[in-house]
């Protein structure tokens, strides 16, 4: 997903098509109100995300929260909603550790698209405030089991912060589920690009300044330590009179209640990253990391967990083993790297999330171990486990329950979703276009 | 005679040849004398030496030799013994005297502005890249500094042409003798020249490998049919001297193994057989390379030794680029052993330097002197038909030829001469005479007279003998001597002395420490004793594999059809017979011998099928892997650009998806314009060349599209292109098919009316009416031959296409994409159309905002037949996951599911009588999976194509290892090279271009480069 906002080439014709086509749809797909009264999901097959399965459980939700998970757990009393899923999975609701979705609506269409700002270095943008809850992908996504998701801005070196939503609100402010938890930075490629192409459809991507990339790369990174340093001191200044935006938005990264997201891929950019987090402390975390399975060890010894951005990808290398990309979760998992699987697909938009992990099952990991890199290990690395990614009493009740094994599209059917407890409608616009023609053909 | 030899050598520099025609500043200065070399090793025609041979010349041409040759008195003889004489060497490849470079051509551009016309002015063709016009004897200038670095390699004579173009007209033979052009050229129009590279021509069309081969294709059809000056062309220059080089060596820059082939074939359908320029990695499929019957020019330049010592740069370093560094010396050697004619060139050399250090590097690696020799003489002077001139040292022959100290390949032998048409250029004279020796040197001084013995090891080194062994600076070039050097040991001052040599006869002048006036003398005493010549022949040592393809994964022992019986598996028919469960399905012949329970064989090799899963091999109805170009955006109209002329077997991705189950791909033209091109049906045979990659029987079809792509709305410059619009996208389909309608009924006119004339003779309608191969495309639609696939997305444009095949009578045989299929499907039944489409792919560009994953199960449910495609070379991985999303979202079956990506796609393409169902009587296409074949958690553990295993699990697992191994070999190797001090580049990562029709954002991983 790194190319595809930049089309220039718009019309205003095509925008203003934009909106008029989507204005019936969804429209009529109403946010949940707030929990009343009890609910009781029974006779579930539990997966709790931590690795844990518990067969024929019931889950009580209340104010929102898991009250109670278990067999045993009575289900009388008055204003209760008792919902039988007896032959379902019950599973926390999936997280997306990374995605676009409400900033771009229609790559290709500038006007819908809302991900990147002009300049390198953007600490102070905020992704959240341009999140637009009535964009017509997030009810497709949601259907599938993603309740929550990162919403995190593109462009430039220091894109911005990113938050965590949740996917079932009236604005931005109702969305926002987890605000400003993280600042990110688009490490410079530490391998060298083509700079010239020669032949038949040989088209680089795009022409390169002379001399040696990885030698800019290098430049470019120090410059950004340069800001950190400048950052860290502003932030241990008591008082200031003039607020500088940039710096300001940078405080949090210091007392570590910002995470520092370094988007990287090849094992030089990894250890550049490592060196960020041992030289300003900070709580780094690895989003792309296609080649972290290399140096799996060192994050480990580290602590740096990685977000597996795209399971779904080709081997680096013809000679690389064919199933290279679909194994690294379980390279990390070996290891022991706290890692979370993400679906950054945009031919998809992120809907196909919990087949990534089912991939990562198929080739290696457990089912339980790949639920929970699309449930409490993402919770974890997004800072948000305290609340969600685990069907625990005292958490957020963001549940998804699912016909049968949710990792697998051949069985992964979800007939209900709540989030914080509100049962939330599970229709999208594929569906009522469905419906549509259904209706059309009398079938 | 040494003193002759020395002073002509700068003579001759100042020596213009006399032309009749040309004014005379000055006296005349004709000259009649004969040379003769005496005493020489002569290689006559490069292989057979006659010893102690006498060789003549005489006003530039080699007049006699021989033994037994008499001298004439009046001749300048020089003494060669010792020395070897061979022809000089002929280079067919270069631009030597042309100026202008060749720009490297780009694909495809979407954001580009197309440039639809020639800019070039005049009455010429329509297309800039065709340039027959150009005749490189005009543009011709005679450069020394050139000429004189291919002189000192051992060249004489060059065939040299403008290197810009598709077709680059005539090329021009001439010598390297630094004469007025008029004196040199040897053969004004020697060769015709062409290349797939469209070079400075900036015209839009051809923007791809198969719209170079189309153009040329057709090219030759205008050309022949041009020869009966059809009024409607007017005078057309370019088709003229196209024509008018046809009877010339015709010389094809391939540059590469496939394009190689590609060219030859090209050659083959015209009755031309060229000589083909190669690029040096032609050892990887060099049985093709014979079948060609080509003769090649080679390179000798070969993949620098890359700096690999960091292992996170080697990390992006391929395998089968390792490979090739490895073998690419051995390319001359393969086509020796094939018996393929070949000759070199220093085209690609980065400087010409190098030249003999690559033939060298040749030699160790196989290739033998005699060939090598032929390959520079013989050979092309043969192939341009002028051995009657060059490429020999016989009578009659221009007198181009070198004088070496020794055998021309040996490891330092010098070239000490280079004569051409009997112009002698010193390369290095100063080697002719061997000074090593002990010399008595004489000093005379005011001090009275000394004497010394000197003892000079080369010329640069001696040391001087007197009451101690002193070490002296030495320098001897041939014509100065100068030493210097202490009187005694630790005395304080210094002679320095300067002379002249003459050989090995030395006199001059000095000074010693004191600032006296000295002469001296030096004269030899004993000769040194040359050391006998026991050069070893350096070898190469151990070498890897070529391997099928040339990557990794690739066989070294072709796999063969194995007769197989699968027992008590669930087998899914994709048939009549549904799914069966503790089934047997029996492979004889690499067909389906039997489906059912409780079969048996006494040869078939029994596989276990218990807890398995069987399904027909996938078929992937919309792929864009294993080709070299995919767009061909040149044009609004381009059906006349095959796929097939650009197949790639090199795909990795075709094992991949093997691995994925797939077993047959329909390899299609991208969707950057209207009519596309026609596409090619392959079978996923890993291994095989392009030829044997093609489905055979399978009928044709053709890429067309609609919608955002065609109309270049991703253009960030506007599109000037016709259509803009929808509106005129459906004009476009009017127009073609209306001119097609044309051009069939003028071809049946022209075929009744020849008819008439001549009664009884079978008539070539083509020479009336030009044929059209573009049109010839869309009249096979019209009749049925041929077939539409056609990208697609919304429903008004689906609508409006179908009605223009209905009006003009030809059907859409599939819709590709179509993710508005299903708010037509109705429509498309009554037209008859097909869907091919995504599972779920949506909203990543404006046309797709109505994509729903519900569109498969629709279309039906209405009674289309429906098929899943990937146009993805990773999700093609996963094609069986993707038609398993219709049972989630639709709540279709699963045997209708799994349809979908076997029988279905195997209709629609018309060749479900071979493929698509286990039936017997098919073709054993089949996967064995691990798991229901519907579930993510479903592996093909065996892919079978033809009843050939072209992927086992088990067996990929070895070769995991194998590659792991050969790669660190190769990493160890190139370390090695650069311990031992070789030079070394950075390296340089493998990227993998990946193709696809512009529907893509994703990632294909780090190395990928997506092309369009």
């Amino acid at each position: 997903m790194k190319q595809q906002y930049i089309h220039k080439a718009l019309s205003l014709v095509v925008a203003l098509m934009a909106l008029s086509i989507g204005v019936k749809a969804q429209d009529n797909v109403y946010p949940a109100k707030a929990q009343t009264g009890k609910v009781y999901i029974k006779n579930a097959t539990v997966h709790v995300g931590n690795g844990q399965v518990i067969p024929g459980a019931t889950v009580a939700v209340e104010n929102g929260k898991i009250t109670g998970v278990g067999t045993g757990i009575a289900t009388d009393g008055a204003n209760v909603t008792i919902i039988d899923a007896a032959g379902k999975h019950l599973y926390p609701g999936l997280i997306l550790s990374s995605s676009g979705m409400g900033l771009v609506e229609t790559p290709t269409v500038r006007a819908t698209t809302d991900i990147r700002e002009i300049g390198d270095y953007n600490p102070s943008i905020r992704a959240i405030v341009a999140y637009n809850t009535d964009s017509k992908i997030i009810n497709t996504v949601r259907s599938n089991g993603i309740l929550l998701a990162n919403i995190i801005p593109e462009g430039g070196t220091i894109s911005g912060s990113s938050t965590v939503v949740q996917l079932d609100a009236w604005n931005w402010e109702d969305a926002a589920y987890h605000m400003d938890g993280g600042l990110h930075f688009r490490m410079p490629s530490l391998f060298s690009r083509p700079s010239r192409f020669g032949g038949f459809g040989r088209r680089g991507p795009g022409a390169e300044p002379e001399g040696d990339p990885v030698k800019r790369a290098l430049e470019e990174i120090d410059q950004v330590k340069a800001l950190l340093r400048e950052a860290k001191a502003y932030a241990a200044k008591s008082s200031v009179a003039e607020p500088n935006l940039k710096l300001e938005a940078m405080r949090g990264l210091f007392d570590r209640s910002k995470k520092f997201y370094i988007h990287c891929d090849v094992v030089r950019e990894i250890l550049v990253a490592i060196d960020f987090a041992k030289e300003f402390g900070l709580d780094v975390v690895i989003v792309g990391g296609s080649e972290s399975w290399q140096v799996a060890d060192l994050l480990k010894l580290h602590k740096i967990p990685v977000i597996i951005d795209q399971m779904h990808e080709l081997p680096t290398l013809s000679d690389d083993d064919i199933d290279q990309t679909y194994k690294i979760a379980t390279q990390l998992q070996k290891a022991g790297v706290l890692f979370a699987i993400n679906d950054s697909d945009s031919q998809h938009r992120g809907k196909n999330l919990p087949f990534n992990a089912g991939t990562a099952a198929a080739y290696g990991l457990t089912k339980e171990e790949a639920l929970s890199a699309i449930t409490l290990n993402a919770a974890r690395i997004l800072g948000i486990s305290d609340r969600t990614g685990s069907i625990e009493t005292g958490k957020d009740a963001n549940i998804v329950i699912s016909v049968g094994d949710i990792l697998d599209m051949r069985t992964s059917i979800i007939t209900h979703a709540f989030i914080q407890g509100r049962q939330i409608d599970l229709t999208d616009k594929h569906k009522q276009l469905n419906q549509r023609y259904m209706q059309k053909y009398g079938l | 005679m040494r003193k002759i030899l020395l002073l002509w050598g700068l003579l001759c520099a100042v020596r213009a040849a006399a032309q009749p025609t040309f004014p005379l500043n000055g006296v005349a200065d004709e000259r009649d004398i004969t040379y003769a070399f005496t005493h020489a090793t002569v290689m006559r025609d490069g292989k057979t030496p006659l010893q102690d041979a006498t060789l003549l010349v005489r006003k530039g041409r080699i007049t006699a030799v021989g033994s037994q040759i008499t001298i004439p008195a009046d001749a300048v003889v020089m003494d060669c013994k010792g020395k070897y004489i061979y022809p000089s060497f002929i280079d067919l490849y270069a631009d030597y005297g042309i100026s202008g470079t060749q720009r490297s051509m780009g694909g495809f551009n979407w954001n580009a502005p197309p440039q639809l016309n020639s800019n070039q002015k005049g009455a010429f063709g329509w297309n800039q890249a065709i340039r027959t016009d150009v005749e490189a004897a005009r543009m011709f200038n005679v450069d020394e500094s050139r000429a004189r670095s291919l002189r000192e390699i051992g060249f004489g004579t060059v065939l040299t042409h403008h290197k810009d173009g598709i077709a680059r007209g005539s090329g021009v033979l001439v010598t390297l003798a630094d004469q007025k052009e008029n004196l040199v050229i040897l053969k004004e129009k020697a060769s015709a020249h062409y290349s797939f590279n469209k070079g400075s021509s900036q015209q839009s069309y051809p923007g791809s490998m198969m719209g170079v081969i189309s153009l040329l294709r057709q090219t030759y059809i205008d050309a022949a049919w041009y020869r009966n000056n059809p009024s409607a062309e007017g005078v057309n220059i370019t088709l003229q001297t196209w024509n008018a080089l046809q009877g010339l060596p015709q010389i094809f820059e391939a540059g590469d193994k496939w394009n190689a082939i590609r060219a030859d074939r090209i050659g083959d359908e015209f009755g031309v057989q060229y000589i083909i320029k190669a690029g040096g990695n032609e050892y990887q499929r060099i049985s093709d390379m014979r079948a060609s019957k080509a003769a090649f020019i080679l390179p000798l330049s070969y993949p620098a030794t890359m700096d690999v010592d960091d292992p996170n740069d080697a990390r992006f370093v391929s395998l089968a680029d390792m490979k090739h560094w490895e073998l690419a010396p051995t390319n001359p050697a393969a086509f020796e052993q094939a018996g393929i004619p070949f000759t070199f060139t220093t085209a690609d050399l980065r400087d010409s330097r190098s030249f003999m250090t690559g033939l060298r590097k040749a030699l160790e690696h196989g290739l033998s002197d005699a060939a090598a020799i032929d390959a520079l003489t013989s050979v092309p002077a043969k192939l341009l038909g002028v051995y009657d001139q060059v490429g020999s040292i016989d009578p009659g022959k221009h007198a181009n030829f070198i004088v070496t100290t020794g055998p021309v390949f040996q490891e330092g032998t010098q070239i000490l001469q280079n004569w051409v048409q009997g112009i002698k250029y010193g390369v290095k004279e100063d080697a002719w005479l061997d000074i090593k020796g002990s010399y008595a040197l004489n000093i005379n001084s005011p001090k009275g007279n000394m004497t010394y013995t000197v003892d000079v090891k080369s010329g640069n080194a001696a040391s001087v003998i007197g009451k101690d062994t002193l070490t002296a600076r030495f320098s001897h070039d041939g014509r100065m001597v100068r030493l210097s050097f202490a009187p005694e040991k630790k005395a304080r001052g210094q002679y320095r002395l300067s002379g002249v040599s003459n050989g090995t006869d030395w006199n001059g002048y000095g000074e010693d420490s004191a600032g006296n006036k000295l002469t001296w003398t030096a004269a030899i005493q004993t000769a040194a004793v040359a050391k006998s010549d026991s050069v070893k022949k350096k070898t190469a040592g151990r070498l890897g594999k070529v391997n099928y393809p040339f990557l990794p994964y690739g066989w070294t022992d072709k796999p063969v059809a194995q007769d197989m019986l699968i027992r008590n598996a669930t087998v899914w028919t994709s048939d009549a017979q549904g799914k069966l469960e503790n089934a047997d399905v029996l492979v004889k012949n690499g067909k389906i011998a039997q489906v059912g329970k409780g079969l048996s064989d006494p040869t078939a090799k029994v596989i276990d099928g218990t807890g398995k899963h069987v399904t027909a091999g996938l078929i992937d109805e919309h792929s864009h892997i294993a080709a070299s170009s995919i767009n061909e955006g040149g044009q609004t109209v381009t059906s006349e650009v095959r796929i097939a002329d650009n197949l790639n077997p090199d795909d990795i991705n075709i094992y991949r998806q093997l691995s994925g189950g797939v077993t047959t791909s329909h390899i299609l033209h991208g969707s950057a314009n209207t009519i596309g091109g026609q596409t090619q049906l392959i079978k996923l045979r890993w291994g095989a060349n392009d030829e044997d990659l093609k489905f055979a029987g399978a009928p044709g079809f053709i890429k067309f599209a609609l919608g955002e792509n065609v109309k270049r709305s991703s253009s960030s410059q506007g599109n000037p292109r016709f259509p803009d619009s929808r509106m005129g996208v459906e004009q476009v389909l009017t127009d073609a098919f209306q001119r097609a309608k044309r051009y069939e009924s003028s071809l049946k006119q022209a075929a009744a009316a020849a008819q008439t004339a001549k009664k009884g003779t079978v008539v070539d309608p083509f020479r009336t009416v030009r044929r059209d191969l573009e049109l010839d495309a869309l009249v096979e639609i019209m009749n049925r031959q041929r077939f539409i696939t056609c990208h697609s997305y919304v429903q008004s444009e689906i609508n409006a296409a179908m009605k223009v095949g209905d009006r003009m009578g030809f059907t859409f045989n599939t819709f590709t994409h179509i993710l508005e299929g299903y708010k037509v499907a109705d429509k498309m039944k009554a037209h008859g159309a097909a869907a091919s489409t995504f599972s779920d792919w949506w909203a990543y560009k404006m046309e797709v905002e109505h994509a729903i994953p519900y569109n498969a199960t629709i279309m039906h449910k209405v009674g289309l037949n429906v098929a899943i495609n990937s146009d993805d070379a990773e999700m093609a991985r996963r094609l069986n996951q993707e038609a398993a999303k219709s049972v989630k979202y639709g709540g279709m079956s699963e045997v209708d599911a799994l349809n979908m990506v076997t029988i279905n796609p195997a209709k629609m393409l018309h060749v479900d009588d071979k493929v698509g169902s286990i039936r017997a009587g098919k073709d054993a296409d089949l996967v064995i999976w691990s798991d229901h074949p519907l579930s993510i958690y479903a592996k093909a553990e065996q892919t079978v194509v033809d009843g050939v295993v072209y992927f086992d699990r088990q067996k990929d697992a070895e070769m995991r290892r194998q590659i792991t191994m050969e790669r660190n070999r190769l990493i160890q190797k190139m370390s090695g090279e650069k311990r031992a001090g070789g030079p070394v580049v950075p390296a340089t990562p493998s990227y993998q271009l990946l193709y696809n029709c512009g529907e893509h954002f994703h990632s294909h991983g780090l190395l990928a480069i997506d092309l369009d």
